[in-house]
C-alpha cells in the first residue's frame, strides 16, 4: 500500500495524531464506563447475593453435641454411662486421594474392608464442609500413638474424643435398658436434621429408645469464622448444649444379677415388678449379649454369630417371647370363677385324671394322668385345684364360664395387650376370642378350644412380662400400677383405654385365691398327693410367706393314648417351666414371673429362679452390686 | 509495570511540557506526578490490608517505590533526543536477552520467562521490551512521511513480530498479546489508515477460531471459566468465584479497611498481587473503586494531554502509547478480577505487589 508522498508536515502529523488520540481517548472512556458498569452491577445489584455468599463462605455453624442423660438404677449405681472414645477422622476435603490415604494408613492401623465400606457410606451422607467422617473407633492407646506420631504423613487424619454409651454391666442388663447405635441411613431419613447435628447416636431399643427425646438433649453450636483451608479464625457465637436429662430405674442390678445366676445357662426370661408402683425391678432375658458391641456398628461375622446361635441372644425373651403360660393360668380363672358365681370354695369335683366333651372322644389328660388308671387328684375343691394344680376341675370351670367370660375376664389381667409404658418393644400375646377365632382362623370356637384355655394351652399366649403384671395385679387385689421402667418421670398424662376395674370381685374371693397361691409354696409335710406342688422345691425353709403358682407349658402336641418319657424327647421339644410368684403374701413387695424354656417341670426348674430372686430382693440387706466384676465379663477395662 | 510507567512518563513530560515552571526545573510535570502519588498512596493502603500487614512485604514495597522515584527523577533529567538514539540500541538489546532465556534462562511455573544476572537478582526481558518496542517504532517512525507507507508498516509489524514471538512461545501469551497491542498502538497513533487497522482487525477475528486449537489447555479452560466459573468451582473457576465474592459483598462503602473477610481468610487468591483490585473492592466498597478508576482516568488522560504537547513524532508516539497502554492494563486487570475477561497476569499498575 503506498503512502502519500509529501515533505515532513509537522503540523499535519501533529493533526492527525490529535485525531488518533482523540478517537483513542473516546474508546478509554467506553472501557472505563464497562468497568464501573461491572463493577455496580457486581456490588450494588447482586451486593445482597455476594454477601450471602461472602458468608457462606466464612462462617459456618459447628454443632456441639449433647451429652447423654445417665441411667442410674433404683440403688444410683449407673448403668449407661458415658466414655471418652477415640475415633480417628478424616476431613475428606484435606484429602487428594482418599485411596491412597486408606492404603498410607493401613501400615499404621487395622482397617477391615467392612470399616472402609462403613466410612464411603458416611462420606456420601456428610451435611457439613469439612466436616471430620469418622474412619475407626475407639482407638487403643497404641493406635493413638502411631497415629501421631505420623501425624505429618497424614493430612486431613485426626484422633477425635468424644463421649460415647457404654454400657459397664454388658450383657446383664441389654434386654432390659436396650442400647443406642450409630446412626445409620435409615435413620437419618427420619431424625430431626437439626437436633442431631452433632450427636451420632441414637438409641434403638428398650428404655434407651423411649426416651430418646429426653435423653439426648439439646444441641449447641459455635458459630465460628473459618478460613479458606476450613481452619477456625475466630468463634463468633456460641450456645453450649444442654446434656440429657438423667433417668433412674426402678431396676434392681443385683436382682437382674441375681436372676441371671439363677438362670445360669439355661434360656429363659424373669421379669419382677413391685406391686406399690409397677416399677419393673428385674428384666431378664437369658442368654443376652453386649450392647456394646452395637454402639458404633457391630463387625459382621460378630453379628452373624449372634444371629445364627440357636439360644436367639438377640431375641428379647421377657417382653416378645409369647408363650402358652400353663397351669400358672389357673389362678386367674379360679378369680374368675368366684367372682361370677360359678364356683363356690366349697365346690368339689371329683377327678379321675382325664376329661371328656360330650359327644367327643378326645381325652384331656391331667398332668398327674397314667395308663394304668391310677391318676387323678381325687375330690377336688378350688383351692386344691390351684395348689395341686387339678386340671379336670378347670377343665370343667372354663366349660362352665364360657369363652366369651373367659375373654373378658383375662382381659382385665393385662393379657392380650401391651401395658407397659415405657418399653416400646413389648409385644401383647394373645387372648383369643370367638371373634379373634372368626377373623384369623375362619373357624368356628369349639368347647374344646376353651377346655385348652382352661390349662393355659391352646390359642392363649402370654409373655413374661404379661404374666408378671398379671401376678402383680393378683398381689394388690386388682389395684392397677402400670409397668414401668423408669421411676423419675411423671407418668400422670399417660392416657389409654386400659383401666381395669374389680369392683365385682368380693375381698374373700381375692383372699381365697391368695391363700391357694400360698399353699402352692408352703402347704407341705403331707401325704402324698396333698403338698403343694412347689413346696418340695421352694417351701422348706422359707422366712416369709410367698404365693405362687407353677406351670408347664407343652412345646409339642402330645398324642392320644401316647405317654412319654421326659428324657426321651430332644432337649429343644421339652416342656417350658413357669413359676409366677409374689412375696410377701400380707403385705407383698415383689411379684414376677419365671420362665425356663424346654426347663421341664414348673415347679421343680422355675419356682427356685423365682425364690433365689425373691430371697434377695426380701433377705438381703445389701443389695450392692461389684460393678468391677461385672466390668469384666463384660470385657471392659 | 508500575516502575516501568513512572520511568517513562516523567521523562516525556519533564521533557516537552512547558507549561510549569516548577516542572520544568526538576523535567517533571506535578499534576502527573501528583496523582501517581495519590494512587500509590492509596495502594499502599489496600497493598498493607492485602498482605495482613506484614512489615518485611511492606518494607519491601516501599523499597521499590523509592527506587522508582530516584529512577524517575534520573530519567527525567536527560533530554528527549537521547532517548530517541538510545532506542534502536535497547531494542537490539531486548531482542538479545529474549534470545538468551532459550539456553540461560530458567523456568518458573512450565515457563521459560526469566534470567539472572549472576549475583544480582532475575529480571523477565520482557518487562524491558514493553518499553523497548514503543521507543523502537517510534524511532523508526519519527524521521518517515507520515502516515506510514506499506513498506514503513510492513518493516514495523517485522519489528513487532520478532519480540512478541519470541514471548509467545516463552509462553507468556498475555504479555505478547499486550506488547503486540502497544506496537499496533505506535501505527494507529502514527495514522495508518482506518481501512488496513479494519482489514488487520478483520483478520484476527477470522484467526480467533484458529487460535482456539493452538492456545495451551490452561489457557483455553480460563476462557471457559470465564464463561461459566461454576463448571469447576474448586479449580479453575476459584479465583473468579472468590473475587466476584469480593467485590460483590463489599457494597457501596465496603467492609471497611482490615474488615474484608474474603482476602483476610484467604478465600480470595493472589489478593497482594494480580486480585488486589478485589481487596479495595471488598473493604472500600464501591466509592473506593471509583475514586481508584476517576484517578487512573484523571491520570491517562494527563499523559494524553501531555502527548499532545509533545514538540515531534517520537516524543508524541512514545508518550501516547505508553499512556494508553497503560490504561488497557489497568482495564484487563480489573476486567479480570471483575469476570468479564479471562483471566491473565497481569498485575494492577501502580497498586499491585509484586511478589517475585
Amino acid at each position: 500500500m503506498a503512502a502519500p508522498q509529501f515533505i515532513k508536515d509537522h503540523q499535519g502529523e501533529s493533526q492527525v495524531y490529535v485525531e488518533r488520540a482523540g478517537i483513542g481517548a473516546g474508546i478509554l472512556l467506553i472501557l472505563l464506563s464497562v468497568l464501573i458498569f461491572r463493577m455496580a452491577y457486581l456490588q450494588l445489584f447482586l451486593h445482597e447475593d455476594f454477601v450471602t455468599k461472602s458468608d457462606k463462605n466464612r462462617i459456618q455453624f459447628q454443632p456441639r453435641a449433647p451429652v447423654r442423660g445417665l441411667i442410674f438404677d433404683r440403688q444410683g449405681v449407673l448403668i449407661a454411662d458415658n466414655a471418652t472414645s477415640h475415633d480417628l477422622t478424616v476431613t475428606p476435603e484435606r484429602v487428594e486421594s482418599l485411596e491412597a490415604l486408606l492404603l498410607n494408613l493401613e501400615s499404621y492401623v487395622q482397617i477391615s474392608g467392612e470399616q472402609k465400606q462403613a466410612f464411603y457410606k458416611r462420606i456420601k451422607r456428610k451435611s457439613r464442609p469439612f466436616e471430620k467422617i469418622p474412619l475407626l473407633f475407639q482407638l487403643g492407646e497404641e493406635d493413638i500413638a502411631r497415629i501421631e506420631a505420623n501425624r505429618m504423613r497424614l493430612p486431613g487424619v485426626s484422633v477425635e474424643a468424644q463421649l460415647v454409651r457404654r454400657y459397664p454391666f454388658g450383657s446383664l442388663l441389654a434386654h432390659a435398658v436396650g442400647s443406642v447405635r450409630r446412626i445409620n441411613d435409615k435413620d437419618s431419613l427420619v431424625i430431626d436434621k437439626s437436633t442431631y447435628a452433632a450427636t451420632d447416636h441414637i438409641g434403638k431399643l428398650g428404655v434407651e429408645r423411649f426416651y430418646e427425646a429426653s435423653l439426648l438433649g439439646a444441641v449447641g453450636y459455635d458459630r465460628v469464622e473459618v478460613n479458606a483451608m476450613g481452619r477456625i479464625t475466630q468463634v463468633i457465637e456460641s450456645v453450649a448444649p444442654e446434656p440429657g436429662e438423667n433417668l433412674e430405674l426402678f431396676l434392681d442390678t443385683s436382682l437382674q444379677a441375681v436372676a441371671r445366676d439363677a438362670l445360669g445357662d439355661r434360656r429363659g426370661a424373669v421379669v419382677a415388678i413391685d406391686p406399690n408402683n409397677g416399677g419393673i425391678l428385674a428384666m431378664l432375658s437369658n442368654p443376652s449379649y453386649d450392647p456394646n458391641l452395637f454402639i458404633e456398628g457391630i463387625s459382621f461375622a460378630d453379628y452373624a454369630a449372634l444371629r445364627d446361635s440357636p439360644d436367639l441372644p438377640l431375641f428379647n425373651r421377657a417382653l416378645q417371647g409369647q408363650y402358652q403360660p400353663g397351669s400358672t393360668i389357673k389362678p386367674f380363672l379360679g378369680l374368675v370363677g368366684l367372682s361370677t358365681g360359678r364356683v363356690t370354695p366349697e365346690l368339689t369335683i371329683d377327678d379321675p385324671g382325664w376329661f371328656k366333651l360330650a359327644n367327643n372322644e378326645r381325652l384331656y389328660r391331667d398332668w398327674n394322668w397314667s395308663k394304668t388308671g391310677t391318676g387323678g387328684h381325687g375330690r377336688v375343691n378350688l383351692q386344691k385345684a390351684i395348689y395341686r394344680s387339678c386340671n379336670v376341675y378347670f377343665y370343667q370351670l372354663a366349660l362352665d364360664l364360657g369363652i366369651d367370660l373367659i375373654h373378658d375376664q383375662l382381659s382385665l389381667f393385662g393379657f392380650g395387650r401391651v401395658t407397659i409404658t415405657d418399653l416400646p418393644e413389648a409385644r401383647a400375646g394373645l387372648l383369643p376370642s370367638r371373634t379373634w377365632m372368626q377373623e384369623n382362623r375362619k373357624k368356628q370356637w369349639f368347647p374344646g378350644d376353651t377346655v385348652n384355655i382352661a390349662i393355659g394351652q391352646g390359642d392363649l399366649l402370654v409373655t413374661p412380662l404379661q404374666l408378671a403384671t398379671a401376678a402383680t395385679m393378683m398381689a394388690n387385689r386388682g389395684v392397677w400400677h402400670r409397668p414401668r421402667m423408669v421411676s423419675n418421670r411423671d407418668f400422670s398424662s399417660f392416657e389409654d383405654d386400659f383401666k381395669p376395674e374389680f369392683k365385682h370381685v368380693s375381698g374373700s374371693a381375692w383372699d381365697h385365691i391368695i391363700d391357694s397361691m400360698e399353699m402352692v409354696v408352703h402347704r407341705g409335710n403331707r401325704r402324698l398327693g396333698e403338698n403343694g406342688v412347689a413346696w418340695s422345691h421352694i417351701g422348706r425353709g422359707i422366712s416369709y410367706r410367698m404365693a405362687g403358682k407353677s406351670g408347664t407349658a407343652q412345646v409339642i402336641g402330645i398324642k392320644q393314648g401316647e405317654e412319654y418319657e421326659e428324657s426321651e424327647i430332644a432337649e429343644r421339644q421339652r416342656k417350658h417351666a413357669w413359676f409366677i410368684a409374689f412375696a410377701p403374701v400380707e403385705n407383698p413387695r415383689i411379684a414376677l414371673a419365671v420362665i425356663v424354656e424346654n426347663g421341664g417341670g414348673g415347679s421343680e426348674f422355675a419356682a427356685p429362679v423365682a425364690r433365689q430372686v425373691i430371697d434377695h430382693y426380701l433377705l438381703k440387706s445389701d443389695r450392692s452390686v461389684d460393678v468391677g466384676a461385672h466390668r469384666l465379663s463384660a470385657g471392659l477395662q | 509495570m508500575s516502575q516501568d510507567f513512572i520511568r517513562r512518563m516523567p521523562e516525556v513530560s519533564g521533557g516537552f511540557a512547558k507549561t510549569r515552571s516548577l516542572g520544568e526545573i526538576i523535567h517533571l510535570d506535578f499534576l502527573l506526578v501528583s496523582i501517581i502519588s495519590i494512587i500509590i498512596l492509596f495502594g499502599l493502603v489496600v497493598l498493607n490490608s492485602a498482605i495482613g500487614q506484614q512489615q518485611e512485604l511492606f518494607i519491601n514495597q516501599l523499597t521499590r517505590i523509592g527506587i522508582a522515584v530516584v529512577v524517575m527523577f534520573l530519567l527525567a533529567q536527560f533530554p528527549p533526543h537521547f532517548y530517541l538514539r538510545l532506542a534502536p540500541w535497547f531494542y537490539a538489546g531486548a531482542i538479545l536477552l529474549l534470545v538468551l532465556i532459550y539456553p540461560f534462562g530458567f523456568e518458573v511455573n512450565g515457563s521459560k520467562r526469566w534470567l539472572r544476572i549472576p549475583g544480582l537478582i532475575g529480571f523477565q526481558p520482557s518487562e524491558l521490551m514493553k518499553l523497548a518496542l514503543p521507543l523502537m517504532l517510534a524511532w523508526y517512525l519519527n524521521d518517515r512521511h507520515l502516515p506510514p507507507g506499506g513498506k514503513q508498516i510492513g518493516l514495523c509489524l517485522l519489528m513487532i513480530l520478532i519480540p512478541v514471538l519470541l514471548i509467545a512461545n516463552q509462553p507468556d501469551l498475555g504479555t505478547a498479546v499486550i506488547i503486540a497491542f502497544s506496537g499496533f498502538l505506535v501505527l494507529l497513533l502514527a495514522g495508518m489508515s482506518w481501512r488496513l487497522v479494519i482489514a488487520a482487525g478483520g483478520a484476527i477475528l477470522a484467526m480467533a477460531p484458529l487460535l482456539w486449537f493452538t492456545i495451551r489447555d490452561y489457557q483455553r479452560q480460563r476462557i471457559l471459566t470465564l464463561i461459566d466459573p461454576e463448571r469447576d468451582p474448586l479449580g479453575a473457576g476459584w479465583n473468579i468465584i472468590q473475587s466476584t465474592t469480593a467485590i460483590g459483598s463489599g457494597g457501596w462503602t465496603g467492609k471497611g479497611l482490615f474488615q474484608g473477610t474474603q482476602s483476610h481468610l484467604n478465600f480470595l487468591p493472589e489478593s497482594a498481587t494480580d486480585f488486589i483490585i478485589a481487596v479495595l473492592a471488598e473493604e472500600f466498597g464501591f466509592i473506593g473503586v471509583m475514586i481508584l478508576l476517576v484517578l487512573y482516568a484523571l491520570l491517562t488522560l494527563r499523559g494524553i494531554l501531555i502527548s499532545l504537547n509533545a514538540q515531534d513524532t517520537f516524543g508524541r508516539l512514545v508518550s501516547g502509547t505508553v499512556t494508553f497502554t497503560f490504561f488497557v492494563y489497568v482495564f484487563v486487570n480489573i476486567g479480570m478480577v471483575s469476570g468479564i475477561l479471562p483471566v491473565v497476569g497481569i498485575p494492577l499498575p501502580l497498586m499491585a505487589y509484586r511478589c517475585r
